[in-house]
């Protein structure tokens, strides 16, 4: 008895492998839990290292939340394995893969070589970019944490629906922000975006990465300004962990404007939660679309 | 009265509550039908996007196959929005996807009839490996060109309890099981345990395979003093535990082996076996670097005291090592800068006839990442021979390598040799790894 009184107020230990679902976790799981991420906000979320801190974190893990579809492939199953950790082994109760709740874009059909660069062959991971998966995601993670101590369902659910009540007010005003520039065409580095282009209704009509995990090259580059100046494009979205040289060039060649849009809490300092991040994103395209004049 | 005014009261309250309860439900199916309808428009759109897409296909193969239905049935193109992972074809799920770790353990093709049982597949990996080598070296000469290993890798999980990986090396002419165990991961005490042919963990070089080296080559101490390109490479038990701290990572790890390494260790009878234990010591400095110290012991039997097939001078070698490593990554710029400072020292103490022959050798090397696909780096060499110590090798090596993705790799490396018996070795040297299959983790 004693031991089940000390275990239900002692926190639910989570680790996410990025800091989108810490908030998001963060946000469910109140003072019930504590959370961290691994990756920040500001690195690549597809080259983490794996580097032994992580195994004492999650050592100490009663929940493990992964965004899955491959994007942590090359760093955390290294981890897990090495964790000595059984409650966080994938199939076991304390994993979970928030991919398979959410709306997946971009999965791809026939057959799909490297040829076609780094693709991800269960689909674009990046899905997390639309509150819709933000709701998704969150509802996951409370049914997680419900299942792991079940005499807080309560308190989970009921901040579950507090957030997504709030999360759906936001959405609202985002989507409103947005609606005037709906069609809006923009050309990103990597193919971080899709699910946030069409919750918000952009058009993104080419990438600075010739393939997903390519760097560009100089015939691509080219193309790319050529397309970009018959279409009249006049945004440039890239990710904080990419360097802007090349969308710089591109940039003063067509008189587009570069901007470092992050696709993640934390992503540069003034994001540091959930709603922030499209607070600040929205802000950030809705003020450059005006300056442009462009659609 | 006064009762019959309570139960009004009674009534009325509980009347209030319902309706504001019932007004809460109707606010949330609301909310709910409003999510459905979102989420229907969402799928209406991609499989309206998807049928466009299959009904050209078909356009373009009917005459071929007329009446046949498509391969793909359009429902089960896109996994509908949160539904159970139910939906893609089996047929479409990439080989190699089942595996362990990563989000493939709810790969969704369970119920599939068509490839239920590939799911169970081991991810399957081949790394080619490609030598070439220019100029004059009479100690240990290379051919002009060489398809020096083709590594092949089976990994999956086993059962609940264990998972297994499998890497055959496959030479030019022959097969050898380059590592091939178990990983036990559900015993008790935080003991990680693996069981089969493995690199022991003496050092860091010795537990790295080929195609994860920063040179084409392996270091001269390595050769001279660990048994070869090999290394310690033996079938036998190995434990890991952490150990608790309250200021950095902590890990200990003894091993048994059969006693059988290449040219290090020879068991003469199955008693012969041989040990090898690591302590290493793990500390992040900053968010971009970290720091990394191991030491390591090995003892088994050595060749020397064997007589004509029979082992007569029992001769044992003991090696003890110690190995550094520096890493530094910006963050935020962590694909395209990066260097790693690597160094290890290693102590042999050979028996043999005549005398315990003793001696060390040591390497240095650095490694800078320029830009996101390039990297330079240098290694310093200096090693004795493990059955003469008073013969050193020293050598260097300048090295560049070109990573046109992530899935190859072009390397040249000039390399100058001074041998101990007097000769010296002028090389360049020519390297290009190349890997298909599954997707591997990223060594660290």
């Amino acid at each position: 008895m004693v031991a089940a009184a000390a275990s239900a107020q002692s926190k639910v230990t989570v680790i996410t492998s990025t800091e989108d679902l810490a908030s998001i976790g963060r946000e469910v799981g109140g003072d019930r839990i504590s959370i961290e991420a691994m990756a920040r906000g500001y690195q690549d979320p597809h080259f983490v290292e794996a580097k032994p801190s992580f195994i004492l974190k999650l050592q100490k893990a009663d929940l493990l939340v992964a965004v899955g579809r491959e994007l942590e492939i090359g760093w955390l199953p290294p981890l897990i394995q090495q964790s000595r950790n059984m409650k966080i082994q994938p199939g076991s109760q304390g994993y979970l893969d928030a991919s398979l709740g959410a709306a997946i874009l971009e999965i791809p059909t026939g057959t799909i070589t490297r040829a076609m660069g780094d693709v991800h062959p269960q689909g674009n991971p990046h899905y997390w970019m639309d509150p819709e998966n933000g709701k998704r995601i969150a509802k996951q993670i409370a049914d997680k944490l419900s299942e792991i101590r079940p005499a807080d369902r309560a308190y989970f659910q009921q901040r579950l629906a507090d957030f997504t009540t709030r999360l759906d007010a936001a959405e609202q005003r985002w989507l409103a922000q947005m609606a005037p520039y709906k069609g809006t065409k923009v050309v990103t580095y990597h193919r971080s975006f899709p699910n946030f282009a069409e919750r918000f209704g952009l058009d993104i009509v080419g990438y600075v990465e010739p393939k997903p995990g390519i760097p560009p090259t100089p015939q691509h580059t080219l193309d790319l300004i050529n397309e970009m100046k018959r279409q009249n494009i006049k945004i440039i979205l890239v990710e904080p962990y990419f360097d802007l040289k090349t969308p710089n060039a591109i940039g003063r060649e067509t008189g587009a404007q570069v901007l470092v849009m992050p696709p993640s809490v934390g992503g540069t300092k003034e994001v540091t939660d959930y709603f922030k991040l499209f607070d600040y994103d929205i802000n950030l395209l809705v003020e450059a679309i005006k300056k442009s004049g462009a659609k | 009265m006064r009762s019959a005014c309570a139960w009004v009261a009674a009534a009325g309250l509980l009347v209030g509550s319902a309706s504001s309860a019932s007004a809460q439900e109707a606010a949330a199916v609301r909310q709910e039908i409003d999510q459905l309808r979102r989420d229907f428009e969402t799928l209406k759109q991609q499989y309206g996007d998807r049928l466009t897409a299959l009904e050209s296909k078909l356009a373009a193969v009917e005459g071929a196959a007329p009446g046949q239905p498509p391969a793909t049935p359009p429902a089960a193109a896109q996994p509908p929005v949160s539904q159970p992972p139910a939906a893609p074809p089996a047929a479409e799920v990439p080989s190699g996807a089942a595996g362990a770790g990563g989000p493939t353990g709810a790969l969704p093709v369970y119920g599939s009839t068509v490839g239920g049982a590939k799911v169970f597949n081991p991810d399957i990996a081949v790394i080619g490996d490609f030598l070439g080598a220019a100029g004059h070296n009479s100690v240990n000469p290379q051919p002009a060109f060489e398809m020096h290993e083709s590594e092949a890798s089976f990994q999956a999980v086993v059962d609940p309890y264990a998972r297994a990986d499998f890497f055959l090396s496959f030479g030019e002419t022959g097969v050898e099981l380059e590592e091939g165990y178990a990983t036990l991961t559900a015993l008790p005490g935080g003991l990680l345990t693996k069981v089969g042919k493995m690199r022991a963990a003496f050092g860091k070089v010795n537990t790295m395979h080929n195609h994860v080296l920063p040179w084409t080559d392996r270091p001269l101490v390595t050769l001279n003093l660990v048994g070869g390109e090999d290394g310690i490479d033996d079938a036998g038990i190995s434990v890991a535990r952490l150990i608790p701290n309250p200021w950095l990572f902590l890990e200990a790890t003894g091993q048994v082996y059969r006693g059988d390494s290449d040219e290090l260790f020879h068991a003469s009878t199955p008693s012969d076996l041989s040990y090898v234990g690591h302590l290493r010591a793990y500390q992040d400095i900053t968010e971009n670097s970290n720091i990394d110290f191991g030491f390591s012991a090995a003892r088994g039997h050595n060749f020397a005291g064997i007589v004509d097939g029979t082992d007569r001078g029992r001769f044992t070698t003991t090696l003890y090592g110690i190995d550094a490593t520096f890493k530094w990554k910006p963050l935020s710029r962590s694909i395209y800068h990066s260097f790693n400072g690597r160094t290890e020292w290693i102590w042999s103490r050979h028996e043999q006839f005549g005398g315990t022959q003793a001696t060390w050798g040591a390497y240095l090397s650095g490694d800078y990442q320029v830009a996101r696909r390039w990297y330079i780096g240098g290694r310093l060499d200096r090693s004795g021979v493990a059955n003469d110590a008073a013969l050193v090798d020293t050598g260097g090596s300048f090295v560049v390598t070109y990573w046109p993705s992530e899935f190859s790799q072009v390397r040249a490396q000039y390399q100058r040799t001074n041998y101990g018996i007097g000769s010296t070795a002028d090389q360049f040297l020519f390297q290009f790894q190349f890997a298909i299959g599954a997707h591997g983790a990223h060594p660290f």
